[in-house]
């Protein structure tokens, strides 16, 4: 039982983590068509510009909450940078080309980055364990339930709302979602689509260094971080269906619990089941578990 | 597979004039490797190793289909050699590579009834999770190393056991008299009837369905064939390295191959080996002058070669071959 518990926790949590890294992902997905593997980087900045930022401003004895809302902050100017330069600079260039040959663009921006990040930050690693310690823990029953761990689970779910109720229920949220569906209709009907892409990609990529800001407490923020997240992120987005923010909640969900469940009763399956459970997914939902079969087009 | 493989054997003298030349190049690199500096005979050897990997990758491109996980059956062929060198008391390198071959293939075979039905991104990301999983066994299993990997046992060939440096040229000499043999055999398969059929794949699937062909089968024929490939390229850069690691089997890997395809094109085979050649000659001096800055140098090459040479160094070797003057059929 209170293994079962100890599952169902650790699991939320890292499906809260999983969620906040994906949602830029699929986000990015959805609406521009392409699988972004920069997103790594961003995720790689966000947790170094976060673990920076935390490490001058705890060292001045500010006030704690400063030192969150700044981690957050810091991470998301960087995201916002990069991903316009990406953006502006050469994604611009590759547009209507194929979905694959965009990847592999991406892929060369995300080797790129990863050499960028050492050279400002060098190969050390860096320690930001002070918002983990300031956010204290508490116990229910027999398990210590960290005051962190639980604040990122409150942020997945205001991220999740906040993106539904963007989405269904703001003019401009609305319009997003007719350039999901068809870029030229849209056009057509004088959305400035080129606006509407610089702007997912750019908040795409705030949310990526977001999620790398949240994790940098507690992880060791060092070099090589962004190339094992975004593995993950795209099991993530795939299980749930590429460009469905709903899907990516529910992949967050399964993987983690999945992880969860393997790390407490089988650790060695730990990496294994989590792409297990993509395969097996995309066995039977080629398109992910909330995207329409597309029929094939003669 | 059913797939006839009658060969057209029109135009016969444009196609022995490029097994001329093929041959003519892989002679002068067998004699002169001797006298060449070791470090550009280990580099050889990894670069032609690593393009068998890539000659799969460019059966399946042409179908036009990227796989983001060959490093799956890189890796099946690298452990198999590991794993019987640990094993057994076996030693030959034709042994132990044709074993390693025979596993990628069977793995190839298997899992292509579940990817031959995949397309674009969803084939990719399929191919992506089987490599996966298979890092994840890796990584975590006591036995097969876990995260360090393991030795491999020093190979012997036909009886003929060398040290030192007669070891890595026997090596090289072996990757290039496969290389010679599967750049035949690959080049006999683009010009079969299943070879051909890649680009009507790419283009139009349904009406080759139409016309009676299947598709799917035609794909898992290329995916096998590509397994195969890949797998012979693990064991080979398995004998070349002397060890093993999970790292063969990571995303990052597969990401390497896709990049070498890119930057040699599909449009021929000599170009598998020149692109592999010429990446690992980029990395090597880039690691070399820029340590801690050589993924930038490797991912701008990408960059620029997807922006202004899209299809890769390949289309520079045809274009010259076009000012070559006309064979009369």
């Amino acid at each position: 039982m209170l293994t079962a518990f100890a599952i169902l926790a650790d699991g939320l949590v890292y499906g809260a983590y999983l969620f906040i890294v994906a949602i830029g992902l699929t986000l990015i997905f959805g609406v521009m068509k392409i699988l972004n593997v920069a997103h790594g980087s961003f995720y790689a900045f966000g947790a170094y510009g976060a673990a920076a930022a935390v490490g001058v401003y705890f060292d001045k004895g500010w006030p704690v909450a400063g030192g969150f809302l700044l981690m957050a902050l810091a991470a998301m100017l960087i995201g916002l940078a990069i991903g316009l330069v990406l953006e502006r600079g050469i994604l611009r260039i590759v547009y209507g080309k194929d979905e694959v040959v965009v990847v592999l663009v991406t892929y060369a921006a995300f080797l790129i980055l990863e050499d960028v990040l050492v050279l400002v930050w060098g190969t050390d690693s860096y320690p930001a364990y002070q918002p983990l310690a300031a956010a204290g823990s508490f116990d229910v029953g027999a398990l210590v339930l960290s005051g962190y761990d639980m604040g990122l689970i409150v942020l997945a779910v205001a991220l999740a709302a906040a993106s539904h109720w963007a989405l269904k229920y703001t003019r401009h949220g609305r319009l997003l979602t007719v350039v999901m569906f068809d870029q030229e209709t849209a056009a057509a009907f004088g959305i400035n689509v080129t606006v509407v892409f610089t702007l997912t990609f750019v908040l795409g990529a705030m949310l990526g260094a977001l999620g790398g800001a949240v994790m940098a407490p507690k992880i060791s923020v060092t070099p090589g971080i962004g190339v094992e997240v975004i593995v993950l992120a795209f099991a993530v987005v795939v299980i749930g269906g590429l460009g469905s923010i709903e899907g990516a909640l529910i992949g967050a969900l399964i993987v983690g619990l999945c992880r969860a469940a393997a790390v407490h009763l089988v650790p060695q399956l730990e990496l294994f089941v989590i792409y297990a459970v993509m395969a097996v997914v995309l066995v039977f939902r080629p398109y992910g578990l909330l995207t329409q079969a597309q029929p094939r087009k003669i | 597979m059913a797939c006839s493989l009658r060969l057209n054997l029109g135009r016969f003298d444009m196609w022995s004039r490029t097994h001329f030349s093929g041959a003519l190049a892989f002679l002068a690199a067998a004699v002169t490797a001797p006298a060449l500096p070791a470090w550009l005979v280990s580099l050889a050897t990894i670069a032609f190793a690593n393009a068998f990997v890539v000659l799969g990758l460019v059966i399946l491109w042409r179908a036009g289909l990227v796989p983001f996980g060959q490093a799956l059956f890189y890796a099946i062929g690298a452990y198999s050699v590991a794993l019987i060198g640990r094993y057994t008391g076996l030693r030959d390198a034709f042994l132990m590579l044709a074993v390693a071959a025979a596993s990628a293939g069977i793995v190839a075979f298997l899992g292509g009834y579940l990817l031959a039905r995949y397309r674009d991104i969803f084939f990719a990301m399929l191919s992506l999770a089987m490599s996966m999983i298979l890092y994840g066994v890796l990584v975590k299993t006591q036995t097969l190393g876990s995260t360090d990997g393991f030795h491999v046992e020093t190979p012997t060939f036909l009886g003929y056991a060398p040290r030192g440096q007669a070891l890595n040229l026997a090596i090289f000499w072996l990757v290039l008299g496969l290389s010679a043999v599967a750049a035949l055999l690959v080049r006999l398969y683009f010009r079969s009837v299943a070879g051909m059929l890649a680009v009507p794949v790419r283009d139009n699937e349904i009406r080759l369905e139409f016309l009676g062909i299947s598709v799917t089968r035609l794909i898992h024929l290329k995916l096998v064939i590509s397994g195969v490939l890949a797998g012979t390229g693990g064991a080979l850069a398995a004998f070349a390295i002397a060890h093993v690691d999970p790292n063969m089997a990571y995303w990052t890997t597969s990401g390497g191959f896709v990049f070498v395809t890119i930057l040699a094109g599909t449009s021929s085979v000599a170009a598998a080996f020149v692109g592999s050649f010429v990446f690992e000659l980029v990395r090597s001096i880039a690691v070399d002058i820029l340590p801690g800055a050589w993924q930038i140098i490797l991912g701008s090459v990408l960059l620029l070669t997807i922006l202004f040479l899209p299809e890769g160094l390949g289309s520079v070797l045809s274009r010259f071959k076009r000012r070559a003057p006309a064979v009369a059929p």
